[in-house]
């Protein structure tokens, strides 16, 4: 390695090391805007209102989903920690479903009721084969929703 | 610096390519028959999840690219041999295209799963801005006729570009998104059934051969062009 070459490759490796420095703090800094959505724990700690949209993210509760025969729905998302109730009109995903991810966006009506106005499934990076589930279900093996 | 590759060496990447090309084709055949024919649909998602065999591939691709192009720019920067400027040229449009099949995809997979087309989470937009940068790339060494400058200019953004690199793979650990974590990252135990693994994998390999033979046609004429550049400067 000639010194020229030496010395661009300290100068690269330097103003890389900058960059990622630089990088890093923005993106830990910008991180509340970056997040694509809350956790009901989280959002419940935060300051809202009515006319603050908000996305929340989490499972759909076992048992909790009602409809009252129309296109209004209710469930409950939650965390494992907190709750939220929502209250949804209009067509829901075909992946939504109880016991697995969900993120609605919408803003709270009151202090307990969170209207959506957008219903999203969120699947999780599990791929099997329907036999696959159904025998580890049989089990007692398995271990997702 | 000079370019120092022979005539013969060129005649060799062409004979190689012949080869490629049948060696590609076979491996998408018969990855193509594991998809759609041998996989199992999921669980959940049925048989809307095989879209993965072709979104998943062109995606760790399109990473793989741009971390091949910002590793061209370093050893330009470093050794100002200009081959390294030709394999940067070279794999920029395939990376584009690979990460446009990506988002594509990807979108028509997030309609029947997620109920939407696109969401500007985090994944997603850093796979957007990944699409501008090898956009602008290919944009700077069109729009500058100075050489030096246009290497320079360009090395300096194929470098800087990197960044998102990481930022696109770990978007999905670090903030909460909509797009779903990595399944094969975990070694020990993928959450991806083997059934499902095979054919994934297999049609990693097709696309990785298709970027290659890409690659070396353009890489091949690239070189050309240069070489004829030089002789109308002399």
């Amino acid at each position: 390695m000639t010194k020229k070459v030496k010395n661009r490759l300290i100068k690269i490796l330097l103003s890389l090391l900058i960059l990622i420095i630089a990088v890093l703090i923005i993106t830990l800094n910008l991180r509340d805007n970056i997040v694509y959505f809350y956790s009901p724990t989280e959002l419940l700690k935060m300051q809202t209102n009515e006319t603050k949209i908000m996305r929340v993210g989490g499972l759909v509760k076992k048992n909790s989903i009602n409809s009252d025969g129309s296109k209004k729905f209710t469930f409950i998302i939650t965390d494992e920690i907190s709750e939220i109730n929502v209250v949804f009109q209009g067509i829901l995903p075909n992946l939504f479903a109880e016991e697995k991810g969900a993120v609605v966006e919408g803003s709270y009506v009151n202090n307990s009721l969170f209207r959506a106005d957008k219903v999203l499934a969120k699947h999780d990076e599990n791929y099997m084969p329907p036999e696959v589930i159904n025998a580890l279900k049989d089990n007692g093996k398995w271990q997702g929703q | 610096m000079n370019l120092k590759i022979s005539n013969n060496q060129i005649t060799y990447i062409r004979k190689a390519n012949l080869y490629l090309i049948s060696l590609t084709l076979l491996t998408f055949i018969i990855g193509l028959y594991f998809s759609l024919l041998v996989s199992p649909p999921d669980y959940i998602q049925g048989d809307s999840m095989r879209i993965m065999y072709i979104h998943v591939p062109s995606a760790w691709l399109s990473l793989f690219s741009y971390t091949i192009l910002a590793a061209s720019c370093v050893a330009w920067f470093v050794y100002r041999n200009p081959i390294f400027n030709l394999i940067a040229k070279s794999i920029a449009p395939i990376g584009a295209a690979l990460t446009l099949i990506a988002l594509v995809t990807g979108s028509i997979w997030g309609k029947p799963t997620w109920g939407v087309w696109w969401v500007w989470d985090a994944r997603l937009t850093s796979m957007l801005i990944l699409f501008f940068l090898y956009l602008a790339y290919i944009l700077l060494w069109q729009s500058i006729s100075n050489q030096e400058t246009a290497s320079k200019i360009s090395a300096a953004l194929g470098i800087i570009g990197f960044i998102n690199i990481p930022i696109i793979k770990f978007s999905v650990d670090w903030w909460n998104t909509l797009h779903q974590p990595a399944s094969i990252s975990k070694l020990s135990s993928p959450s991806i059934d083997i059934n499902m693994l095979i054919p994934l994998l297999i049609m990693t390999l097709g696309y990785m051969l298709f970027l290659i033979t890409l690659f070396l046609i353009k890489l091949r004429t690239e070189i050309i062009d240069q070489k004829i550049l030089r002789l109308s400067i002399k």
